[in-house]
């Protein structure tokens, strides 16, 4: 409890590096950086406590300009890395950056594992569904029928929901923002550092050089009170310009209505973060029929992974005492030659 | 009234002793048969009896082939001796078959006049069908040249637990432990090793336990009663260097070793690992050494092993990662990702046979130009090679030593014989173990990520949770002294530069080369890895006979000794002998333009000494 004195003095500047940041002008990726930049001093953790790690892609630059520490690695693998850092030293707070690609593609195997054990680390991953370092090709969660200069004729796999698999691998907190909703942004960053396991966040983002406005509805300022579905906890599932529609239950599915005409609020959905149904089903909103959700989608208490590693080892040495090595090469039958 | 002698311990005296200076024994049998736990034992009791020796099992890939099948059989091979043991031996002065299809598999390699051991009643006309036998050989007279005794080994251990509930399946198992009990009798194996073991091994249920042990006492008393056997063999104690020993396989001794080196280091071992044969009993063995503070992490493959084992070194874990052929493919991005970072990683290779899945079980050494040259661009890593199943301890130290002095990724290349094979280790004491307590940089001052140390080449190793010295790695190239990413073309090649020389500069501390025989000669063998023993048992052996051959066998394969081309340079002849179609071969005649020769054998199996030992004598006389 002795580090938020010592960080009380840190400020964003403090989280800054020194080296220029390479980003397309105009890229999501701007917006996000600042974003965490201000967040960091807030969370109350020395900065020497604080390790970025990325893999590959324009999103997995990040860490570079982090003025914490970082670790730049290689496609795809960041989950790897992350779990064996924070399972040697879970004082620390780890971040994972990572894009749709990095995450999902190359990388979807580690994805999920680490989804599933619960490590308590931070995961955004920085979604443009695009690739852009490589200068444009169709990622796993492009639309199908992506035209790109390598599906010419337009890309023939259907996409990857990232919430959905998320979900899908049990992920104790998941959640959603959008690169140019800085207070929004903000706050999930915060509840993502604040959840124990592994806290997973969708950041939609925008690159303006191979896929602009992929979600120009969402972020559009005319368009996006209708576009957008803000998730809070216990409040209902309610929209658009006026607040004036709602998502309703009808069957096993989810419904647009209107309100008024005697419906009421009382007539739609609650947001319960703890419903793995209704996160499933928040989940597989999607445009034109619904808005698109954005904030926590789930969280949920559970050990973390590194926690009951940490048990296992205390545990044994409880009950055998401390190793020693004398013993341990003497182990089994042995003999002594006179 | 028939009374079994009460005065039993006569009855030796009444068998011929016959002394013996060394003998080879397999068992083999099903893969259900136990082969494996028999060959064990029998291999801890000839310990106690103090004779030198080595091993090596033979099993297959399947867990369970068809029962009875050629497919499914199982062996366990052993030396031992009175005298020093260099391999578990060419051919065998004993064979215990106990099916159809262990005697097919195996009767190639035993001597003639050797003794054979066979369970009669499992020649029955079904196993005899399955074994692909068109006539009993029992009974054709095919096994003329051999002794052969035919002992009803299920029959006695069945009526040896008549009295009891045991279902007939679970009896039926039991029937290992009668050919052990047998063959101790006949080689004077102390057997309260076994005893205490199945005692240790089934002590959930002291039903087997005590099950187990009367049928090695019954297949110990009947060889003593029995008229079968006319005489019993002894082989007397070997003369070894005092100390205490323990018997100890390949992957024991890595597993220990890297215990005791991050207890040296003061640091925690971490190892991150996906289940692959050879190599997962290292995995089993570290996962309970939980209260040396060591974490193991079964990871979801191979490539997130190894991350995070390098992530766990950049914390300031020893990070390590265990794997066998395929994984090492797999893990080639990550050593590289180590090596441009410049933190200390073990990756311990246990060889199999390949390309591809190849024959998981068995044992080559193939993957020496992979380890050295298996990644993209100039890719320098130390590479260091055990070549006993003791040998593995002292490597798994060293390893881990370069790695955090040189703050480099480290490649051990073991292999499934040395994984697998048992020899008698004296146990060193830990004080006499190296010291070399690992620091980590805590100084801002003058502090840059890849400042280097003016002997080592090696950057600091900063951890996470350092205050001051915040700063960021990757595998993007890095500029000289800050680290900052830099794709200036000098610097690049600078970087390259001074990668390759820090690695090539732990030559200066690799101790001079052992010259085995005369310095300068006729012919020089040069080695690596787990063909130590058959080549020092041929050089011995070709030396006792005048012949002017010397051995060189390397620990270091990167970088090399510096004194080897000098070695080599003194010998008319240098012969190669690899498990593969000649890698290190090909380092020796590109280092030193050397015109080598090499023997090359790639059967899965290791070199038998009388292989060298042709190929040695040839070319002395061409």
């Amino acid at each position: 409890m002795s580090t938020p004195t010592v960080n009380s003095k840190l400020a964003r500047k403090d989280f800054v590096s020194d080296q220029d940041v390479r980003w397309c002008p105009g890229c999501g990726d701007y917006a996000i950086l600042a974003q965490v930049q201000k967040v960091m001093p807030e969370l109350g953790v020395p900065r020497e406590n604080l390790v970025f790690i990325s893999g590959i892609g324009c999103s997995s630059r990040f860490p570079y300009y982090m003025n914490t520490y970082g670790f730049h690695s290689i496609h795809g693998r960041a989950p790897a890395i992350a779990t064996g850092l924070k399972v040697a030293r879970p004082e620390l707070s780890v971040w994972v950056v990572t894009g749709d690609g990095d995450a999902l593609s190359i990388g979807g195997n580690h994805l999920i594992h680490i989804l599933r054990r619960n490590v308590d680390l931070n995961i955004l991953l920085f979604n443009n569904r695009i690739y852009g370092l490589t200068k444009g090709q169709y990622s796993p969660t492009s639309e199908q029928g992506k035209v790109t200069k390598s599906t010419p004729m337009g890309s023939a796999d259907y996409p990857f929901n990232p919430i959905s698999v998320a979900l899908g691998a049990d992920s104790s907190f998941v959640a959603r923002t959008v690169d140019v909703e800085a207070k929004h942004l903000q706050d999930i960053v915060r509840r993502a550092y604040e959840h124990r396991g592994t806290s997973f966040v969708e950041i939609l983002q925008n690159c303006n050089i191979f896929n602009d406005g992929a979600f120009g509805a969402l972020t559009e300022k005319d368009t996006k009170a209708d576009a957008q579905l803000v998730l809070e906890q216990g409040k209902p599932l309610i929209f658009g310009k006026n607040r004036d529609k709602g998502i309703r239950m009808r069957g096993h599915a989810f419904e647009v209505v209107q309100l008024g005409d005697g419906l009421t609020e009382a007539d739609l959905v609650l947001h319960d973060e703890t419903d793995p149904v209704l996160a499933f089903l928040l989940s597989s909103m999607s445009p034109p029929k619904f808005p698109t959700p954005i904030g926590v989608f789930r969280a949920v208490a559970r050990e973390t992974y590194e926690s009951i590693v940490a048990e296992q080892i205390q545990a044994t040495k409880q009950r055998q005492g401390e190793g020693n090595l004398d013993e341990l090469l003497n182990r089994g039958d042995t003999w002594t030659v006179g | 009234m028939v009374v079994p002698p009460p005065e039993s311990a006569a009855a030796p005296a009444v068998k011929r002793v016959e002394e013996r200076d060394s003998v080879v024994i397999r068992f083999a049998g099903d893969s259900g048969d136990g082969m494996q736990v028999a060959g064990m034992q029998f291999t801890n009791e000839s310990a106690m009896a103090g004779n030198d020796l080595s091993t090596l099992p033979d099993f297959p890939a399947e867990i369970r082939a068809p029962a009875g099948t050629l497919a499914g059989v199982s062996g366990f091979q052993l030396n031992f001796s009175s005298r020093e043991v260099f391999t578990p031996g060419d051919d065998l002065d004993v064979l215990v078959a106990m099916n159809p299809a262990a005697l097919k598999v195996n009767l190639g390699d035993l001597r003639p006049n050797g003794i054979l051991i066979v369970d009669k009643e499992q020649f029955t006309e079904q196993n005899l069908k399955k074994a692909e036998y068109r006539f009993n050989p029992l009974a054709d007279g095919s096994l003329a040249r051999f002794q052969l005794f035919e002992v009803d080994i299920t029959k006695l251990t069945a009526a040896t637990l008549r009295d009891t509930n045991l279902p007939a399946r679970t009896v039926n198992r039991c029937k290992n432990f009668f050919a052990l009990g047998l063959t101790s009798w006949l080689f004077h194996r102390p057997i309260e090793s076994t005893e205490k073991w199945v005692a240790q091994r089934f002590k959930k249920t002291p039903e087997l336990a005590t099950a187990n042990v009367r049928v090695l006492r019954a297949g110990y008393n009947f060889g003593e009663t029995t008229e079968i056997f006319a005489h019993s063999y002894e082989i007397k104690p070997a003369a070894i260097a005092p100390g205490k020993y323990r018997n100890i396989t390949g992957n024991t001794a890595l597993a220990i070793g890297f215990v005791a080196a991050a207890q040296k280091a003061g640091l925690p071992l971490f190892l991150g690992s996906y289940p692959i044969t050879p190599a997962s009993d290292i995995l089993h063995e570290l996962a309970a050494f939980k209260n040396f503070g060591v974490c193991t992490f079964q990871a979801e493959d191979e490539i997130a092993g190894i991350g995070a084992a390098l992530g766990a070194a950049f914390g300031g874990a020893i990070g390590l990662t265990t794997t066998s052929g395929p994984g090492m493919c797999l893990k080639a991005e990550t050593v590289n990702l180590a090596v441009s970072v410049e933190l200390p990683l073990i990756i311990a290779d246990i060889q199999r046979g390949g390309p591809s899945t190849g024959l998981p079980t068995k044992t080559e050494q193939a993957d020496l130009l992979m380890a050295l040259y298996g990644r993209n661009s100039d890719s320098p890593v130390p590479i260091i090679a055990p070549c006993t199943p003791a040998d593995c301890f002292h490597v798994a130290f060293e390893a881990v030593r370069i790695a955090t002095k040189y703050m480099t990724p480290v490649i051990i290349l073991s292999d499934g014989y040395l994984a697998n094979g048992a020899e008698p280790w004296l146990i060193p004491q830990v004080a006499d173990l190296p010291e070399f307590k690992v620091t980590f940089r805590t100084d801002p001052q003058g502090f840059y990520p890849y400042v280097r140390d003016e002997t080592t080449l090696s950057r600091p190793w900063v951890v996470p949770g350092t205050p001051d010295l915040e700063h960021r790695i990757g595998g993007l190239e890095k500029e000289y002294l800050s680290g900052n990413v830099s794709y200036a073309p000098t610097n690049h090649e600078q970087m390259v530069r001074v990668r390759a020389r820090k690695i090539a500069g732990i030559a200066a501390e690799i101790p001079p080369t052992q010259v085995h025989g005369a310095l300068q000669g006729d012919l020089l063998v040069v080695g690596w890895g787990s063909t130590f023993g058959a080549i020092s048992a041929a050089v011995k052996e070709l030396q006792g006979q005048g012949q002017s051959v010397s051995q060189v066998h390397l620990r270091h394969l990167n970088p090399l000794p510096t004194d080897l081309g000098d070695i080599i340079g003194r010998f008319k002849k240098v012969l190669v002998p690899e498990m593969n179609l000649g890698q290190l071969i090909r380092v020796l005649r590109a280092e030193y333009l050397v015109d080598a020769v090499g023997l090359n054998k790639i059967q899965g199996l290791p070199f038998k000494v009388s292989e060298i030992i042709t190929r040695i004598t040839r070319m002395l006389e061409a």
